[in-house]
């Protein structure tokens, strides 16, 4: 500084506070920006013309096919007589076969409103579960709701739900009280009492009550199409969800023996193709139940995937659990919380919410295996396709407009999922590390 | 600021530790401690790095396990059940170096969330409790943020304000200003001063001297797992009788 009276070289004094001001305005215009991001040099360059030229290619053959599509025949034969040679889809197949695509070929078409009004009810059931800024009433509605959807979609008599929910209840009520002492107490109580109520309701349900029942009974064998893959889904997901947080604490745990069942369960389990639990279930499992017991096909595939996809969120929960600091484990002890409460309200909370973009990638995932259960002999929305649908003599070879139809569906839902999970974990970020 | 040294120690005894002894593994962490802490003692416990310092009074709230001697705090017996484990650690409150603040809650709930799922405080009753103890370490405008907004002097004072709303009767503090800038470790000390003032039974694990000589009745040097020298705080720093201790304070004083 000119002014340094001493003049010392590295002595220096700041005399005033240099102000605040506004970054550098950025140049705009289109031209500008398509040369920064296109074109800013020349392999850039070239890869933008490429890009351009396979998406030209990619568009070109398909967009065509999409709009040329035929939605009004009744057979292939028909399609390709008015086509005559040209490209185009023939969508008829979708527009004569949608209710098989969607609901299986034998449910009955009268009741199609039922599948229908589950569906709309599970979006607001899953509404305050899913944003837990909404009212927390209407959990209400989200307990009841599985007992409703079994009753809309399977019909028969109203008693089957009922009992059913009457023996969660008192299981509940059961834990309530007795787990406040002590935990298994709780736990293997609230087991006998809703078996307890589902025998005794079992015997209270007369024989002939499905014949009279205001909903006509609907047997599992004749659901099908995407509906079996969402009820799977959605099934299955949320009950692995928290079994996995199950297993991953019972990993976690001191007491060895409850330690070393999870381990054994995971690492089976994980080591398995789920096809082969899938053939399991629709073969072997009735081994395991006694004779007279006919557990229903559609429970087997539902305990078979949910166990198969639990394993898999155990994992990923736990490495939720990993990455959480020691500290936080201290910290929660040191204050007296004790161990479900410093589970509950500290140390879940946080490797939950690590753990979201695998667990949602667990749960699409296994969305999209709901498929698998086309292979022993369900008719899912890809065994419709493979089985009636393309059996038939109308639409036998009708396979990109079928399969680009499931794939649109199953694409519809997971991305909703993918941006559901994205949207939740800008929610809950807290600007912490 | 008052010289809190001299002020009245109760004669109710708050901890007393009685041939306590601990290992990791084959490793003896800590060998024959025995100690007594009456009702509003403030002891300073200094020495070098891996001496048992921090594991010492870790083992008061049982965050460590300790294998052979006893340790009764408030007249309760550290044993394994967990029903005293748990009864101790509410009348213990304790302060880490990592502050360890719950990243996912905000500091009125950090504050709230033991007294109303511990003592079942009801809600009200707590975050006005927590109020006042914010106020007290001087961040009562910072409630609603989240610990992750806050400096590292910031949170160590919610970390304490924390402890405090479990009305604790003992406080224990484990290096609390070592993750701190030095300009925010002044206020974490006045805070933790006023404390003391107020007959807050404490233990110090730290390297600050001067807060030592002005706040403790008891200053405990520990050094290889063993209770060296423990003496007033003016006959400690000014007349050290083992070789040991004069070395650490020439090393900590020295520069």
């Amino acid at each position: 500084m000119s002014d340094n009276k001493n003049n010392n070289p590295i002595a220096f004094v700041a005399t005033s506070v240099i102000p605040e001001s506004p970054p550098p305005a950025r140049e705009t215009g289109i031209y500008k920006w398509v040369r920064e991001n296109l074109f800013s040099n020349i392999p850039n360059g070239i890869l933008t013309l490429v890009a351009i030229a396979v998406l030209y290619k990619v568009l070109s053959s398909t967009l065509p096919w999409i709009l040329n599509g035929i939605w009004t025949t009744s057979s292939l034969a028909e399609c390709r007589e008015v086509l005559q040679g040209k490209t185009g889809a023939c969508f008829s197949v979708l527009a004569e076969r949608w209710q098989q695509l969607l609901y299986g070929f034998k449910y009955p078409e009268e009741e199609y409103w039922r599948p229908n009004l589950a569906l709309i009810l599970l979006f607001f059931a899953m509404a305050p579960v899913l944003f837990f800024d909404l009212p927390r009433k209407l959990l209400g509605f989200t307990v009841i709701y599985p007992f409703l959807a079994f009753w809309l979609i399977w019909g028969g008599s109203i008693m089957v739900p009922i009992v059913a929910m009457l023996g969660f209840a008192a299981a509940a009520v059961v834990f309530q009280k007795l787990g406040k002492g002590s935990f298994a107490a709780g736990f293997f109580g609230a087991i006998v009492s809703a078996l307890v109520i589902w025998k005794i309701g079992g015997m209270l349900i007369p024989e002939n009550a499905s014949e009279t029942a205001m909903l006509t009974a609907v047997p599992s064998r004749d659901l099908g199409g995407f509906m079996l893959n969402m009820m799977l889904g959605v099934t299955c997901v949320s009950l692995s969800v928290p079994l996995g947080i199950a297993l991953a604490l019972g990993r976690q745990s001191s007491m060895p023996l409850i330690k070393w069942i999870c381990v054994v369960f995971i690492e089976f389990v994980r080591g398995v193709p789920l096809i082969t639990l899938l053939f399991v279930a629709s073969v072997m499992l009735s081994y395991f139940f006694p004779p007279d017991a006919t557990v229903d096909l559609f429970l087997r595939v539902v305990i078979m995937i949910t166990l198969f996809s639990a394993a898999y969120i155990a994992e990923v929960i736990r490495g939720g659990l990993a990455a959480l600091p020691k500290g936080q484990y201290e910290a929660a002890d040191s204050l007296g919380l004790d161990y479900p409460q410093a589970m509950r309200l500290i140390i879940l909370p946080q490797a939950l919410k690590i753990s979201i973009p695998g667990i949602v990638n667990v749960a699409v995932g296994l969305f999209k295996d709901t498929t698998l259960v086309s292979v022993i002999s369900m008719f899912d929305l890809v065994g419709m396709i493979r089985g009636p649908v393309l059996a038939s003599t109308e639409w036998n070879g009708v396979y990109w407009e079928l399969l680009g139809f499931a794939a649109a569906l199953f694409f519809v839902v997971c991305y909703g999922i993918s941006q559901y999970s994205q949207w939740l974990e800008r929610r809950l970020a807290t600007g912490h590390r | 600021m008052a010289d809190t040294s001299q002020m009245q120690v109760s004669d109710e005894i708050a901890i007393t530790i009685n041939q306590m002894n601990k290992w990791y593994g084959s490793f003896h962490v800590l060998r024959d401690i025995n100690l007594t802490v009456n009702q509003g003692e403030r002891i300073v416990i200094c020495g070098p790095s891996g001496s048992g310092k921090s594991t010492l009074i870790r083992c008061i709230n049982a965050l460590e396990e300790h294998q052979q001697g006893s340790i009764e705090v408030d007249g309760t017996l550290l044993s394994n059940d967990l029903k005293n484990i748990d009864k101790i650690r509410s009348e213990v409150g304790m302060c880490f170096q990592h502050f360890n603040l719950f990243p996912h809650l905000t500091i009125l709930e950090n504050c709230t969330l033991a007294p109303i799922w511990v003592r079942k405080t009801p809600k009200k009753e707590a975050e006005e409790r927590a109020m006042h103890f914010l106020e007290k370490v001087k961040i009562p405008d910072q409630a609603n943020k989240y610990p992750g907004q806050l400096s590292g002097g910031q949170q160590q004072r919610v970390a304490i304000a924390r402890s405090l709303c479990m009305m604790p009767r003992i406080m224990l503090f484990d290096e609390p200003t070592s993750a701190l800038d030095p300009e925010m470790i002044k206020e974490v000390l006045d805070t933790m001063i006023e404390l003391a003032e107020e007959g807050m039974t404490m233990l110090c694990v730290t390297h600050e001297m001067g807060f030592a000589r002005q706040v403790a009745n008891r200053v405990i040097f520990m050094d290889a797992g063993q209770i060296v020298e423990q003496n007033e705080p003016e006959e400690f720093f000014n007349n050290p009788k083992s070789e040991r201790t004069q070395l650490f304070l020439s090393q900590i004083l020295g520069h």
